[in-house]
């Protein structure tokens, strides 16, 4: 058959090929004929009318950006929200002479891009009825000026656009990130954005984006020769985007920022028992109105180049040993393996030998001899060193990571950082070299390769508080969209249940109220005089061999000072974590304090206003 | 080495390679009108567009000097080939507009789904050439090419790129019927066609059912697609009778189009050189066509004839969507105009399917 390939071939031609050829040929002329009828009518017939349109220039697309979406603090109140802004342009196509406009608009307008007695940059991608920005966010009286002198400065327009606002003295700056124009790489990446657009770049602002961002609109007109409109062909309104209800409160959010002022560290205050980021502060801080307005380029450098580095968020991205505050994820695991009792005693005396070394205990004349109760309370070492030669490595990692340790908490926000929680596994796959037993001993009271952030902690301090619950710190509640009405809420979300013996949860937490209530305790510091609290010291090592050297220290050496806690004692409803970085001081003596500040707010606010605080649902207004 | 036969210069198709080279001079010169700013002598756009050009009529060669035969035999080689490079897309390739379709070559990139419109013709004439019933095709003997068809298409449906899947589709369907197909499969695959477009609907991006919205209601958008192609109609239409002349043209210049000197390359040559232009223009391209049908109807065998009409209908499909869309015929659909619009891929495909035409038309008296 046609399997028979021999490599001379008959001219084969089944009867029925020419046909179909030539009914394919007419299909072709065909359709060619209807092109040249189609072409007949656009530019013969209609011809004349499409030239004049096109001529007279014309059809016009104008846009209107989005009313980026606002977002409030847990009672309704406003964080960001929009504000008028008005640029001057210049509409190269309506002004007889660009050069006599912009020489005449020099004396209105102080400081434009253009320089007198220079012209436009040439931009041949810029249609000439596109206005060129020559000055922008100007003062209300320059606004006036141009205005007024309307006349003397031809194709000189006033542009009305929003820019954003953020609370004053950057108040949770950190969290709200900011706002900026949209660059080549973003473009490519999320289709939709044009050149000028606003973005998210850091914060909420950059998370929740696609919420706050809202549609553009626009209006395609005709306009006439000198730019005046004739009509409006087309319209598409644009829609606000969705405001945002956090979780944050904003006077708490205030108080904690004025607890760290003139510090470098980070606050995180939780509700135990949803999760709810009540709030979160970090400094140092910057200003995200100085990104709202365009930020310079020499304002930008210097805050990259502050060795203190405000733009970041401490409280996600700052990873530092937890010190003594990991010894209460160590005492639930050690009673929930069952390798120790309440009622084990050690014996400590400044020290541990281990191998051919000693392992101290940060009292140089030792504690004697100590239960698991009074080992948190005075944040005995010795005391945990025995703890962690019967855990173990394995089952301190495998406890940490229960807590929500080692691996990011998935907050809503961008650059979360994970810590490090160390295993022998770890170790060997990032430094490729074995685990030595010394180094459990110093992993169980929190040094060693072990980081975490301030929000792990607090989180942790929440945990110990609601008796094992690890919830998934939440910042935003819910999602209004306005303009359709609906909106979406978002419910505490649990990551993990950590699984502990209710025995197992009181004696932590007895331990912990000790630690702040007993004579002996390491954290008397952050005692209130009403509510009872309880929490942890710590005091993390950034070099060995520096202990309680304090501020004799250069600063990049010194300890970081730590405390975790919850309050009231017996029935926590509030979990804080404060780091303060590179304080020279132990936890008890630099963060208990102001761990007490916030706390003595928290109770101010919610105790001395309306008892159902968390419950209130804001009214939502918008200006538009 | 290959050994290069003297009567392939004298029994060279001339007017096939005549009107290549013209409809070809003709996109170089518009691609350069296009994308002209005042000042500069060349644009980059023009001067990159030469040497595509260049690359592809070497492509031409060479597609051309390769006996067909062989090319039968390599068939499915070529389409495997191309398979791996569609395969590859998505894990090397570089994204444009919300879809990755390019694979970087070092100092330029391809597109592999143009590739694969050549490969694809290849298979299919050599199987429709191995099997052919004289009384056409069933639609059980139709289901094997079919999944030929379906394994690119999807791949590059899946890029997305609209465009390229429809012109996979339509040389399928087209192929089929010039290689004879009995009336009842023919009906019944049409049918099935139908049942397949709310299944395509389903599948495509909010962008592309965008474009088809708005060809369907222009007024739905007027910002976006909508407004392409008002402006698209304006253009051509203010060329009237002879045209704003080389380089006058005003919506042009002000950047009133978008994708002028890819998708709306026609419009570009419409606005400036009018009704006459235009005129000129289809008549070059209904030469080829015509020309690529004669070759057809000479060749020697079935796969060469088949070789040929593909080209044709390659060609032939890729015009009437692009120029439908320059003059708001049809949805706004990325689909470059052959030998026209600016782009290497395109070309050099389109460049290589007319050598294998020539490659055809030459050796039919060779043996």
């Amino acid at each position: 058959m046609l399997e028979s390939h021999s490599t001379l071939r008959p001219r084969e031609s089944p009867p029925s090929f020419a046909p179909r050829l030539g009914v394919i040929a007419l299909l072709i002329l065909l359709t060619f004929a209807i092109l040249v009828s189609r072409l007949w009518r656009l530019q013969v017939q209609e011809g004349e009318n499409l030239r004049s349109l096109s001529e007279n220039n014309r059809l016009r697309l104008k846009r209107t950006p989005p009313l980026r979406g606002v977002v409030y603090d847990r009672q309704g109140r406003v964080l960001v929200d929009n504000r008028p802004s008005f640029n001057v342009v210049l509409v190269p196509e309506d002004a007889p002479d660009v050069r006599a406009t912009l020489h005449a608009l020099s004396d209105y307008v102080p400081d434009t891009t253009v320089v007198r007695g220079e012209t436009l940059p040439h931009n041949p991608r810029r249609p000439s009825y596109e206005g060129v920005v020559l000055a922008k966010d100007v003062a209300w009286s320059t606004l006036v000026a141009v205005e007024a002198h309307q006349v003397d400065i031809p194709g000189v327009d006033v542009e009305v656009s929003t820019k954003r606002q953020y609370p004053p003295a950057g108040l949770a700056a950190h969290l709200l990130g900011y706002v900026g124009e949209v660059n080549s790489r973003e473009m490519s990446l999320f289709p939709g954005y044009r050149l000028g657009d606003l973005i998210g770049k850091f914060g909420i602002e950059k998370k929740w984006e696609a919420e706050l961002r809202g549609q553009g609109g626009g209006q395609q007109i005709e306009v006439d020769a000198t730019g005046k409109r004739l009509r409006v062909l087309g319209e598409v309104e644009a829609r606000a985007g969705k405001s945002l209800l956090l979780t944050l409160d904003r006077d708490l959010q205030q108080k904690a920022e004025a607890a760290l002022e003139g510090r470098e560290g980070a606050i995180v205050v939780l509700d135990v028992h949803t999760g709810d980021v009540l709030a979160m502060a970090s400094r140092p801080v910057f200003d995200p109105n100085v990104f709202a307005r365009g930020i310079k380029l020499d304002e930008w450098h210097s805050l990259l180049a502050d060795p203190l580095h405000p733009l970041s968020n401490r409280a996600i991205q700052g990873q530092y040993p937890p010190g003594s505050t990991f010894k209460v994820l160590m005492a639930a695991a050690a009673l929930e393996k069952g390798v120790i009792t309440p009622a084990t005693r050690f014996s400590c005396s400044g020290g541990l030998p281990f191998g051919n070394h000693v392992f101290h205990c940060w009292k140089k004349g030792g504690h004697g001899s100590l239960d698991l109760q009074q080992a948190i309370a005075q944040s005995c070492d010795v005391y945990f060193y025995q703890v962690g030669q019967r855990l173990g490595i394995n089952s301190i990692a495998e406890y940490a990571r229960r807590f929500g340790l080692g691996q990011p908490l998935g907050i809503a926000l961008d650059h979360e950082a994970g810590g490090v929680i160390p295993d022998p596994a770890w170790k060997k796959e990032v430094l490729n070299t074995p685990w030595f037993a010394g180094e459990t001993l110093s992993v169980v009271i929190g040094q060693g390769y072990v980081t975490v952030t301030p929000l792990q902690m607090a989180v942790v301090a929440a945990t110990i508080a609601n008796g094992g619950t690890v919830y998934r710190p939440r910042v935003v509640r819910q999602v209004t969209d306005d303009e359709s009405g609906t909106v979406k809420e978002y419910e505490p979300e649990v990551i993990n249940k950590v699984g502990l013996k209710p025995e197992t949860v009181q004696l932590v937490q007895a331990g912990m109220r000790d630690v702040v209530n007993s004579p002996t305790g390491t954290g008397k510091k952050a005692q209130l005089p009403d509510i009872l609290v309880a929490g942890k010291t710590g005091t993390s090592q950034v070099i060995a061999g520096t202990r309680g050297k304090g501020k004799t220290l250069p600063r990049q050496y010194r300890d970081h000072a730590w405390f975790i806690a919850f309050a009231p004692a017996d029935n926590p409803e509030v979990a804080v974590a404060c780091l303060l970085e590179h304080a020279g001081e132990g936890g008890g003596a630099a963060a208990a304090p102001v761990v007490r500040q916030v706390l003595a707010d928290y109770f101010a606010l919610t105790r001395g206003e309306k008892p159902e605080h968390a419950q209130v649902r804001p009214k939502v207004d918008i200006t538009s | 080495m290959l050994k290069f036969d003297r009567r392939l210069i004298s029994h060279l198709d001339w007017l096939l390679l005549l009107l290549t080279l013209m409809l070809l001079g003709i996109g170089v010169m518009a691609v350069y009108s296009a994308t002209y700013q005042s000042g500069h002598r060349l644009s980059p756009w023009a001067t990159r567009q030469l040497s595509w050009a260049a690359l592809g009529l070497i492509g031409m060669f060479a597609a051309f000097a390769i006996d067909y035969r062989r090319l039968e035999n390599w068939a499915y080689v070529l389409y495997g080939l191309s398979l791996v490079l569609l395969v590859l897309v998505p894990v090397l390739g570089s994204s444009g507009g919300g879809a990755r379709r390019w694979i970087g070559l070092g100092f330029f990139s391809v597109q592999p789904s143009e590739l694969a419109k050549v490969t694809l013709l290849l298979v299919l004439a050599r199987d429709f050439h191995r099997y052919a019933p004289p009384q056409g095709y069933s639609l059980r003997e139709l289901i094997y090419p079919a999944i030929l068809v379906a394994i690119p298409a999807g791949l590059v449906l899946a890029e997305p790129n609209l465009g390229t899947a429809m012109v996979l589709g339509l040389l399928f369907v087209s192929l089929v019927f010039a290689a004879g197909v009995r009336l009842r499969s023919f009906t019944l695959a049409a049918l099935a066609g139908g049942g397949v477009l709310p299944l395509l609907w389903h599948h495509m991006k909010p962008y592309q059912k965008q474009r088809v919205l708005s060809f369907l209601n222009p007024d739905s958008d007027p910002l976006g697609a909508g407004y392409h192609m008002i402006q698209s109609k304006i253009t051509v239409g203010s060329g009237m009778l002879w045209g704003k002349g080389f380089l006058q043209g005003t919506q042009n210049r002000l950047d009133f189009l978008p994708e002028k000197h890819t998708d709306f390359v026609f419009a570009v040559v419409a606005e400036e050189w009018g009704f006459i232009g235009t005129l000129v223009l289809l008549a070059l391209y209904c030469a080829l066509l015509m020309r690529l049908l004669v070759i057809a109807g000479k060749a020697r065998d079935r796969f060469s004839a088949l070789v040929a009409v593909g080209v044709a209908i390659i060609v032939f499909w890729q015009l009437l969507i692009n120029i439908g869309m320059n003059l708001g015929m049809l949805p706004v659909v990325g689909v470059p105009l052959p030998l026209l619009s600016y782009g290497g891929s395109s070309l050099l495909t389109v460049l290589i399917a007319l050598g294998l035409a020539l490659n055809v038309s030459t050796r039919r008296l060779l043996f």
